[in-house]
């Protein structure tokens, strides 16, 4: 009895005990570290950083940059779930449920689109930075701005204009995140029970009417899950950022975020101790972020 | 007596989690663990005339190049035979990176750095934090040293001053800046003596020759690389120490108060918002350096401010005929405190040897080595660009730009000018490069855009935990 306890605790040890050891060493061990670095002065290159208490916490409240960085995270919190959600569900629809007559098929030519609009979810962040400068150039060599130019048309100076520059980076985002949500999406309304619709559309429901009385109430579970993994993108979004815009956030810090300032302070002002204070602080906005949504999102389920 | 899954406890997960060696996790460490620092300053071997510091014949040598702008042929072509000839014996491995802080910072924090780096390009590692830390090796007895060529002539003998100026942090020469950068506005020589335009003497000569062109329809007057506006903000303080005299420079250097804000500043933050709103190449906001280069190449435009490495990054897509040329900013009064021909000269390209690598003494005759005649003699021709060796372009072939900027440099003499907040205070910088783009596209007036700098600049000056320069 004794030893069949004991080998069953043997068991799993000798399974977890390797995932275990790399998460302790290569994420929860750095987590502390970056707690420990954010209270001390270091600079990178010192064998020896002293500990300088919570100074850089205190000097992180009068960094106007780094509290632009987060007004643009919070303004992305809340825009690029909203609009990639609005736009990813009424695409599903489509492609799912709102071609004409028969209330269970697609518009015509469904599949192609699905395919087309999961493209952008396959390329690398970094190639679709790359991708939209131009696609952004200023000249008339730009994709949008030669169109506009050929028309006599003033070029927006979409990456250049420090008032433009915020939604051309919303813009790139919500563009590389629709196709995936259209395939959640789609996946949440195939399992929504067909007879639903067909009573509805007995009744006389329009598409309209079927999108807001049976669609979007099915598939609330759904549209949560994508506000959390959106909400969490919106949060760390690095790389779009970085290699999109003209230095790296600008021009004038107009589109910079948590995590470019961090990178910034990190690696080109060498102030590694304040950077794991920014670290830190984004450690926080996350959690705060992750038990507020938890929290909303308890709510009853509808059986069916 | 079951043995599925269902009986584990949470707690019994928990027990057996903590099983787990927890002693690994300590041992993988961000922060750096202290290590005794080598005692490698003492000098191996005796020292002597032909080896002066000292140099073990047979000890490694690790040599970190930048793969910029200039490749990194010229150190494995020129300099590396050079040391070799005279160190058969010694093991030198030269490597490159396009990324050094990403590659060499870990070694600093780790305590075995390499011997020799070239520090420079976007991700260079901050001088100031490296001098803080006390890594560079101090380069004094480099400049005492007899010179590689001629035992009479020391090595300080052959450099430019303004390397000796520029390479010294507090107080200690660190720093060897390789390549002389001149910097001026530069067009191409074909298209103003095809079009009859003659190089602006005066500021107001400028306005018109900018206006004429504008008129011509045949390109746009000026541009600069809009999306890294230090391009600009370079011709802008440039003219402003013209104005008002080097110390205008620096004052901003030494963040003195309302040194931004200064009467000469105003004035020529003005002129150049005044380039920003009518002369600017259509588009010049949102366009890199390569870009407004190649527009330049194309004739698009005909002038941009740059430094005198442009005709070696432009190689491949100038035309063969479009001979570069650079001229100094034009006088802006007729009273202003420095002469026509005043230029803002910077070394760059710059090499340090790291205090705690293993062998700092061959670091420094690596150096040695590199400010020969010979080897500045053939980096110059190889890159075209001017060292800061002097002499070392006589009698070579040179290029047109730099045959340019060569001569300008003549005519300058002892007035040239330059400014360091930029490599001491990386948040001025990016402060500074926000600003002037802002200030070139009309989002700030002149005013409003020193104020803006001038708080950064208080604001730095207030913060302990910047470290401070002075020069």
């Amino acid at each position: 009895m004794l030893f069949q306890r004991y080998r069953r605790g043997l068991f799993i040890t000798a399974f977890l005990a390797a995932p275990v050891t790399l998460y302790l060493v290569y994420v929860i061990s750095p987590y502390i570290q970056a707690f420990y670095i954010a209270t001390t002065d270091w600079r990178g290159v010192s064998a020896t950083p002293s500990f300088i208490g919570f100074e850089n916490f205190t000097r992180l409240f009068s960094d106007g940059i780094f509290w632009k960085a987060v007004r643009h995270n919070a303004a992305l919190l809340v825009l690029l779930p909203l609009l990639t959600i609005v736009i990813a569900l009424f695409f599903a629809f489509l492609l799912n449920v709102g071609g004409g007559s028969g209330g269970r098929e697609g518009v015509r030519g469904s599949k192609l689109y699905r395919v087309i609009f999961f493209f952008p979810q396959v390329l690398a962040v970094a190639v679709v930075a790359v991708l939209f400068q131009q696609v952004f150039r200023p000249d008339g060599s730009g994709m949008l701005n030669g169109p506009l130019m050929a028309l006599g048309i003033e070029p927006i100076g979409f990456l250049s204009n420090p008032g433009v520059a915020f939604w051309s980076v919303l813009g790139v985002m919500v563009w590389q995140a629709v196709g995936f949500y259209v395939v959640l999406f789609s996946a949440g309304l195939a399992s929504i029970p067909r007879d639903m619709f067909e009573a509805a559309q007995i009744d006389g429901a329009g598409r309209g009417s079927l999108f807001f009385r049976i669609t979007l109430p099915l598939l609330w579970d759904t549209v949560q899950v994508a506000w959390v993994y959106l909400g969490i993108l919106a949060l760390d979004v690095f790389a779009i950022v970085w290699v999109m815009t003209d230095q790296h956030g600008g021009p004038d810090f107009s589109t910079t975020v948590m995590a470019a300032e961090i990178y910034r302070n990190a690696f080109s002002y060498f102030r590694f101790g304040y950077a794991s204070a920014l670290g830190v602080v984004m450690f926080f906005f996350t959690v705060g972020f992750a038990i507020i949504s938890l929290r909303l999102s308890r709510r009853e389920r509808i059986e069916y | 007596m079951t043995n599925t899954p269902q009986n584990i406890t949470r707690r019994q997960l928990l027990r057996g989690a903590a099983l787990v060696p927890v002693a690994g996790a300590l041992a993988a460490c961000a922060t750096p663990a202290s290590k005794a620092p080598a005692s490698s300053s003492a000098a191996p071997v005796a020292t002597s005339a032909a080896n002066p510091f000292g140099v073990a014949a047979d000890k490694p040598l690790e040599v970190w190049i930048f793969d910029g702008g200039f490749g990194t042929a010229y150190a494995k072509d020129i300099h590396q035979p050079l040391f070799k000839a005279k160190y058969p014996k010694a093991q030198i491995k030269i490597e490159s990176t396009k990324e050094i802080t990403k590659v060499l910072q870990p070694r600093f924090a780790g305590g075995n750095p390499p011997d020799v780096i070239d520090n420079s390009g976007a991700n260079a590692m901050d001088f100031g934090a490296l001098a803080q830390d006390g890594q560079l090796q101090d380069l004094a007895p480099l400049l005492d040293a007899p010179s590689w060529d001629d035992p009479n002539v020391k090595v300080r003998d052959l450099l430019d001053p303004a390397v000796v100026e520029i390479g010294t942090y507090d107080g200690k020469f660190a720093v060897l800046g390789y390549v002389n950068y001149i910097f001026g506005v530069w067009y191409s020589q074909k298209v103003f003596r095809d079009n009859g335009w003659q190089v602006p003497k005066t500021w107001d000569e400028f306005l018109k020759l900018c206006e004429t062109i504008k008129k011509s329809g045949k390109m746009a007057p000026f541009t600069y690389a809009g999306k890294f506006p230090q391009y600009l903000y370079e011709p802008l303080l440039t003219m402003a120490a013209k104005i008002g005299g080097p110390e205008v420079l620096v004052n901003i250097d030494n963040l003195e108060d309302g040194a931004w804000t200064a009467e000469p500043m105003k004035q020529s933050a003005a002129a150049w918002a005044e380039i920003g709103a009518k002369y600017l190449m259509e588009g010049t906001a949102g366009l890199d350096h390569v870009q407004t280069q190649t527009a330049q190449n194309k004739y698009k435009v005909a002038m941009l401010p740059a430094g005198s490495w442009l005709e070696n990054e432009q190689k491949t897509t100038t035309p063969a005929d479009f001979e570069y040329g650079m001229f100094p900013l034009p006088d802006f009064t007729g009273s202003d405190k420095m002469p026509y021909g005043t230029l803002h000269t910077s070394p760059g390209e710059n090499f340090i040897v790291p205090a705690k690598g293993a062998n700092p003494q061959a670091g420094m005759e690596y150096l040695r080595a590199m400010l020969s005649k010979k080897a500045a003699g053939d980096f110059s021709e190889l890159v075209r660009t001017v060292s800061v060796v002097k002499g070392a372009g006589e009698g070579r072939q040179l290029s047109p730009g730099a045959a340019s900027a060569s001569k300008a440099v003549t005519a300058a003499g002892a007035n040239t000018v330059t400014y360091r907040w930029q490599t001491w205070y990386g948040q001025l910088k990016d402060e500074a490069i926000a600003a002037t783009g802002e200030l070139m596209t009309g989002g700030l007036t002149p005013d409003k855009y020193l104020e803006r700098l001038q708080k950064k600049a208080d604001e730095i000056k207030g913060d302990s935990s910047i470290k401070k320069f002075k020069r």
